[in-house]
This record gives C-alpha cells, sequence and structure tokens, in this order.
C-alpha cells in the first residue's frame, strides 16, 4: 500500500463559521469515506506505534487505521470497539493534539495523523449503517451498581456488562449522560449521539434508573446491603461549581458556567416549548480559558449575544482549552480578553450585572504548575459592558456520597482517594473520573472507569472462590 | 413517571398533591425538598416536602400556583403521572435535642413548616406555631397545626380570619412574655423570614430559616442556588435548604429570587385562555 505522505491532515469539512454561530448544529460535519481513506493512508503503521501509549483507552490504533485504508470500516469499528465504549464521543471531545496525535510520528515533520477524526469518522460510519445492537452476553449473576452516567460511569457498566455483570447505573438527573447532555453543548457534540451510545448499553443488559440521588435516595451502604449490589463504581463527577469570591458575583446575570451550559445543554432553553427560561443578553463575559469556557462563550453567542468576550489571567499560549475549541470560537467571532482579570463585577439599580471592572496582568516568574504566573500590572483597571457574567474556573468535589458513606477516604480538598485498581477506602467500592481527580477531561474518566471495571471484575471473582 | 393518587385545592392558588414516589418517601425527612418535572419539556422545579407516607410510598407537595411549571402541574389530575420525581434533597432540618421551639410559617411555607411542626411535636418538643396569611380565603393547614402546637396563633393580614397583623406581632409578644425558645423555625416569604429574624435577633434567639431560591439539578451542581451566609458563598440545595438566620444576606437573596419574573408573568398570560383569544 502506498502511504499518502502529505505533510498536512486532510481538514475537517465544518458549517461556515458565520452561519453555524447562529445556530446550534454541529460544527464539524465529518469526514467522508473518501477524505478518511486518505487521511489513513497518511498512517506509517510504526511497528512500536507512540500513539497508543497516549491513548488514555488504549486502542489499537495502527490497525483500526489501516483498516480504514482498505475501506473496512465496520471492521474498524469492532477494534475500536474492543477499547472504548464510547467512540462517537471521544472521537469528537478528546484532546487528541495531547493524547495520541501529540505522540504520531507524522507530526515531527507536519501535522499528525487525524486520529480523532478517523475515529470519529468510523464511530459515525458504524451507528448509520449497523441498526443491530449488540448481543447481551450471558449473566454470571453478580450485581454491581454505578453511581453517575457520565464517562467513566458509561465506561465501567460496558465493560462489566460485557464480562456478564448486571450493572445498574443510577443517574440523579432525569437523563443519562452526565456531563455530555449537561454540559457539552449540542454543537460539539450532539445528544443523539450519547443517546445511542447508552441504547448500545442498555442492549448489553445495563439498566439505567434516572432521578436517583446516591447518597440521599439510597446511600453506598444500602445499595450493598438492602439492595444486594456486590461492588459499587462511583463516577459522579465533579459538582459545587468554583466562584472567584469577587464582590458583584451573586448579582442577577452571574451564573456559574455549569448552569449556563445546564439550562442550554439538558433544559434545551434556547428552544421553543421547552420551559427553562434563558435571558436573551446583549454582552457576556465569560471569565476562565479551559473547555467548559469556550463551550459557555459560543453558546452564548448562538443564543444572540453581540459581543462575547473570554476573559482570562495568562495569555494565548497558556489557554487550557483544546487549540481546536479556541480556534472555532475565534472564527465565529469570541472576542478574547487576555491577560486580564476581574475584580468586580458591577450592577445596575435592579441588582442585575451590567459591567466587569478588570485589571490588565503581565506574566512573571513560572509558578508551581510550570505556567509563568500571571501579575497585575499596576493602574491597570478597566471596565467591559457585560449583563451577563460567567464564570468559568472549574468545580470542587460534591460532598454528597463523602459526607454519606461511612469510611470513604478524601483528599484534602475532597478528592475520594482510590489505589491503582480504583479501589476506595471502603471494600467493594469503586471509583473514578472527576469525583476522583477533580475536573478532567472525558478520556481520562472512561480510563479510570476502565481500571475500575477491571478492579471490580478481580473483586468479585476472588471474593467468590 | 410518578403518578398522583390525591389532589387537594387547598385554596385557589395553593393545591396539594401525593405522589407515589416510594424511594423518595422511603428516605424524606421534614425540610427536604424534592425537585420535579411535569412533562418531558418541563423545567426543574424544587418543591419542598409536605408529608410523606413511608408504607404507602407516596410523598405530599403544596405549591403555590406562580408561573407556567405550576399552572402546568396544576392542570393534571389524580391518575395522572408526573415525569420526573426525585429527593429527598437538602439536609433535614435539625430537630433532635430541642425541647420547646416556635414555628413561624408564611403563606404556602406553612406546607413546609407542618411537617416540622409535626415532627417536633412527636419528638416530644413543645411546638408554639404561629401561620401567617393575607386573608381568610387562603388560610391552609389549620387544623393539622392545631393538633401538633401546644399553642396556636392564625393572623391575616386583614383580620378576615384570626387575629389581624403579621406573624412578628405574636412572636415579639411571646419572647417578650418570658418564653424561651431553643429555636425559632420560619418559612415563608423571604420579606417575612427577614422580618422574623428583625423580631429575634435582639433577644438572640437562634433562628433557623428555610430558604427556597432558583435552582437547576438540585444536587450541588449548578450553583444557581448559591447565597450569602455568613459572608460565604453557600449552595441552598447542598449546604441548605436551612440556614442560621441571623447570618443569611436577605436582601441579596430576594433580589436573586426576582431573577425570572418576567417569565413567570408572561407564562401567566400565555395560559390565560381570555388572553389567547385576544392575542391569536
Amino acid at each position: 500500500m502506498a502511504f499518502n505522505m502529505n505533510p498536512k491532515k486532510n481538514p475537517m469539512p465544518s458549517q461556515d463559521p458565520n452561519v453555524r454561530n447562529k445556530n446550534f448544529l454541529e460544527v464539524a460535519t465529518g469526514y467522508t469515506e473518501e477524505i478518511a481513506i486518505d487521511e489513513a493512508k497518511r498512517c506509517l503503521q510504526c511497528k512500536n506505534p507512540r500513539c497508543m501509549g497516549g491513548c488514555p483507552v488504549h486502542i489499537h490504533i495502527p490497525e483500526f487505521i489501516s483498516l480504514v485504508a482498505e475501506g473496512k470500516f465496520e471492521e474498524a469499528y469492532q477494534v475500536i470497539a474492543k477499547s472504548s465504549s464510547l467512540p462517537a464521543v471521544c472521537g469528537r471531545v478528546c484532546p487528541q493534539e495531547s493524547q495520541c496525535e501529540g505522540q504520531c510520528i507524522r507530526g515531527v515533520k507536519g501535522e499528525p495523523v487525524g486520529i480523532g477524526r478517523l475515529e470519529r469518522f468510523v464511530a459515525d460510519w458504524h451507528n448509520a449503517h449497523c441498526t443491530e445492537l449488540p448481543n447481551k452476553p450471558v449473566s454470571n449473576g453478580h450485581k454491581v451498581a454505578v453511581v453517575g452516567s457520565g464517562p467513566s460511569g458509561l465506561t465501567c457498566a460496558g465493560d462489566l456488562a460485557k464480562l456478564g455483570y448486571e450493572v445498574t447505573v443510577f443517574e440523579a438527573l432525569h437523563l443519562a449522560g452526565g456531563v455530555l447532555v449537561y454540559g457539552i453543548p449540542e454543537f460539539r457534540l450532539p445528544k443523539s449521539i450519547v443517546q445511542k451510545e447508552i441504547d448500545g448499553l442498555i442492549a448489553l443488559g445495563v439498566k439505567v434508573e434516572t432521578n436517583m440521588v446516591i447518597g440521599r435516595t439510597i446511600s453506598i451502604n444500602e445499595l450493598m446491603t438492602e439492595y444486594g449490589f456486590e461492588a459499587v463504581f462511583v463516577g459522579s463527577g465533579a459538582g459545587l461549581p468554583k466562584f472567584m469570591n469577587i464582590p458583584g458575583e451573586n448579582l442577577k446575570g452571574v451564573f456559574s458556567a455549569n448552569e449556563f451550559l445546564t439550562r442550554v445543554n439538558l433544559m434545551k432553553a434556547y428552544k421553543e416549548g421547552c420551559a427553562t427560561p434563558i435571558k436573551q443578553n446583549k454582552n457576556v463575559a465569560v471569565v476562565g480559558g479551559g473547555n467548559v469556557a469556550m463551550d459557555a462563550a459560543r453558546s452564548a453567542l448562538r443564543l444572540g449575544a453581540e459581543k462575547v468576550y473570554i476573559i482570562y489571567r495568562r495569555g494565548l499560549e497558556e489557554l487550557p482549552a483544546r487549540r481546536e475549541e479556541v480556534e472555532h470560537a475565534m472564527e465565529e467571532g469570541i472576542i478574547f480578553k487576555v491577560l486580564t482579570n476581574p475584580i468586580e463585577i458591577i450592577g445596575d439599580e435592579t441588582g442585575t450585572c451590567s459591567k466587569i471592572k478588570c485589571v490588565e496582568m503581565e506574566l512573571g516568574e513560572p509558578d508551581a504548575s510550570g505556567r509563568r504566573r500571571p501579575v497585575v500590572k499596576p493602574n491597570s483597571e478597566f471596565e467591559i459592558d457585560a449583563d451577563c457574567v460567567i464564570m468559568s474556573l472549574g468545580t470542587n468535589p460534591n460532598p454528597l456520597i463523602k459526607s454519606t458513606t461511612e469510611g470513604l477516604d478524601t483528599q484534602t480538598w475532597g478528592g475520594i482517594i482510590v489505589n491503582e485498581e480504583g479501589a476506595t477506602s471502603v471494600k467493594g467500592v469503586y471509583a473514578g473520573g472527576d469525583a476522583v481527580t477533580g475536573a478532567a477531561t472525558v478520556i481520562l474518566a472512561m480510563g479510570a472507569g476502565k481500571t475500575a471495571a477491571q478492579g471490580i471484575d478481580e473483586y468479585i471473582k476472588s471474593k467468590n472462590k | 413517571m410518578y403518578k398522583i393518587v390525591r389532589k387537594k385545592c387547598l385554596n385557589p392558588t395553593v393545591t396539594l398533591m401525593e405522589v407515589e414516589a416510594p424511594f423518595v418517601a422511603k428516605k424524606a425527612e421534614p425540610g427536604q425538598f424534592i425537585i420535579l418535572r411535569v412533562d418531558e419539556n418541563g423545567e426543574r422545579i424544587p418543591l419542598t416536602v409536605a408529608d410523606y407516607d413511608r408504607e404507602k410510598g407516596t410523598v405530599t407537595i403544596i405549591f403555590q400556583i406562580v408561573g407556567g411549571s405550576t399552572i402546568h402541574l396544576n392542570s393534571l389530575e389524580e391518575g395522572d403521572s408526573i415525569h420526573d420525581f426525585v429527593g429527598p434533597l437538602g439536609v433535614p432540618t435539625h430537630t433532635a435535642g430541642l425541647k420547646k421551639v416556635a414555628v413561624v410559617g408564611g403563606g404556602v411555607g406553612c406546607a413546609i413548616a407542618y411537617p416540622i411542626a409535626k415532627k417536633l411535636h412527636n419528638l416530644g418538643c413543645e411546638v408554639h406555631s404561629i401561620i401567617g396569611f393575607r386573608n381568610k380565603d387562603l388560610v391552609i393547614l389549620e387544623d393539622e397545626f392545631s393538633k401538633v402546637s401546644d399553642k396556636l396563633f392564625v393572623m391575616t393580614d386583614d383580620g378576615s380570619h384570626g387575629n389581624k397583623g403579621v406573624v412578628t406581632a405574636p412572636l415579639k409578644e411571646l419572647i417578650e412574655g418570658g418564653e424561651q425558645y431553643d429555636e425559632v423555625i420560619t418559612i415563608g416569604p423571604l420579606i417575612m423570614m427577614k422580618f422574623v429574624v428583625a423580631t429575634t435577633k435582639p433577644f438572640n434567639v437562634k433562628t433557623v430559616v428555610s430558604m427556597n431560591p432558583i435552582m437547576i439539578d438540585g444536587t450541588g451542581m449548578c450553583g444557581g442556588c448559591r447565597l450569602t451566609v455568613g459572608g460565604k458563598t453557600k449552595f441552598a440545595c447542598v449546604d441548605g435548604p436551612d440556614f442560621d438566620g441571623f447570618e443569611v444576606d436577605f436582601d441579596e437573596a430576594i433580589s436573586r429570587s426576582r431573577s425570572y419574573l418576567d417569565f413567570e408573568a408572561h407564562a401567566r398570560e400565555e395560559s390565560c385562555n381570555l388572553y389567547k383569544k385576544e392575542v391569536k
């Protein structure tokens, strides 16, 4: 087979920036079969594939890509499915540039192979062409409970179901999917794709119980004593939003990114006929520089705001968001106010925010994180008009599970402590995802769900010997 | 789906519903709340648990008809089902060890105050209840309160039932008259709770207020329900809904509670048949 030695990735077909910034349809429309085959031929099929080492769930990347190059798309899907429960999701939201693609040898002299784009293509091709649901494995008679239906919980549930466990997933909200449905917007991850992945798990025999707040409706201890679950996986996510503790943060019109995005994504506040309200804003200031900040800013634009700002205290280079998200946001017209830090939110006579007061920053010496520490420029105060401010500063772990589970050890900052198998200090209770690490990525959460599924399998096997 | 097994109109704007929700009924305690969605496009609305029957597996809610979602909820009848019903959420009201408590309820807040008064009464605590309403047509749960209260004061703004005046008048008299309360527990409109706190503070009687701010998830994820308590940001859904009344920034809470007033008014107009006919 002849390799394609083009140094550049095949570009991702996408909606025009000035069209998509007014709708909630998916930004990237995906590779065609021809483009996918062409891109797949850029993979050199390394003997020691470094890309796999960069993948938290160790997908056999060269193998699936060589099948794409041969046009064997379903076979390629089956390779991915061995390692990943949510390929259509990961192909869209993984930070490939710092994982698989960051390791790709083609990236040394040009652009790496578009592994994420190919993964997405393969998963979408499978979803479009294969209506057959997976076969339900024979039950091994052991019951496992999964708390939370986000990426770590769904992965753990899927892996255990494939091994024959009777898995029940408990979700606090009215809809399964966790951050994939309440956090990540439709234009980046269509909710129909998430639902398809969940339907696949249900076909494997996984039960999904919504409206169940573990820690309140049922405690973890009760799951294991009264309800007969032999092990529990806690993937309850990150939880409480952080604020800056500056004056004016509790004015009307100031939201956490979680609230803003939940109103838009989970509650569909932008749609006619949905009861959840969201205000029409003119000038929106989003504070923070991560993927969630980009999602909030781009959602605000689509809701009709005239000006949307990203306010970030370090420089453009330091933005923690994926480069692609930053580029998309810039193309769509988001205004980046970097090296800028808010010090106060100013309200009008009705108690609604009207301005955000900021200072300019400059970068000093590197701090503990290795990034250059931003310091305030003297006498640099200025104001930006903003009738809506969205705080996107990350989250603190939800205290609910810790406070209702006796003997569960946590870090001082609240994260659940686990060993390398994902086991917590309580026998039979495993954990992973943001509840353990604090806010991180979908794929890291999936990796943790996978690790814990193995740990649970070994635990139950050894217990029943 | 969660079936409505009983519906009762308590007054023209307040309705009681008993709903089949066995998991919630099993765990609910006074002071906790549930979140419901009327249908698949509904918003998530928090309502405090008014009563529960662990054996029947039912939870009772009492709600005031204020906006689109409560109008819609009120349109459901016995035998109909509510799409989502989750709970119990929040921390139960602290009742252990209390010997003498004044329970002060206002309007539909009395629906929340009642299970607390009942629980305290059952624990052997002396309960003095003061319940206030705008007028006699809006009075709810008077008989229920009288059964669980050692003293009961019913107040109306216009004097059309009980005594004329606000709830703080008898409260002040009782405290000045030498009643030594371990706690005053108050639930009602924010402005009423603010005045109850203003009444008890000079006497330094510990006062617990039950906050009901705007919420979405109710599990500590959205931060919409945040309040300033003792100068710190607290989340009503996980830290509350009960807080030390002396510490709560009521003016901020009142301002935040008005975030969506226009939407509520619009929803009311939209659901009015007369309005529809005139416009369409």
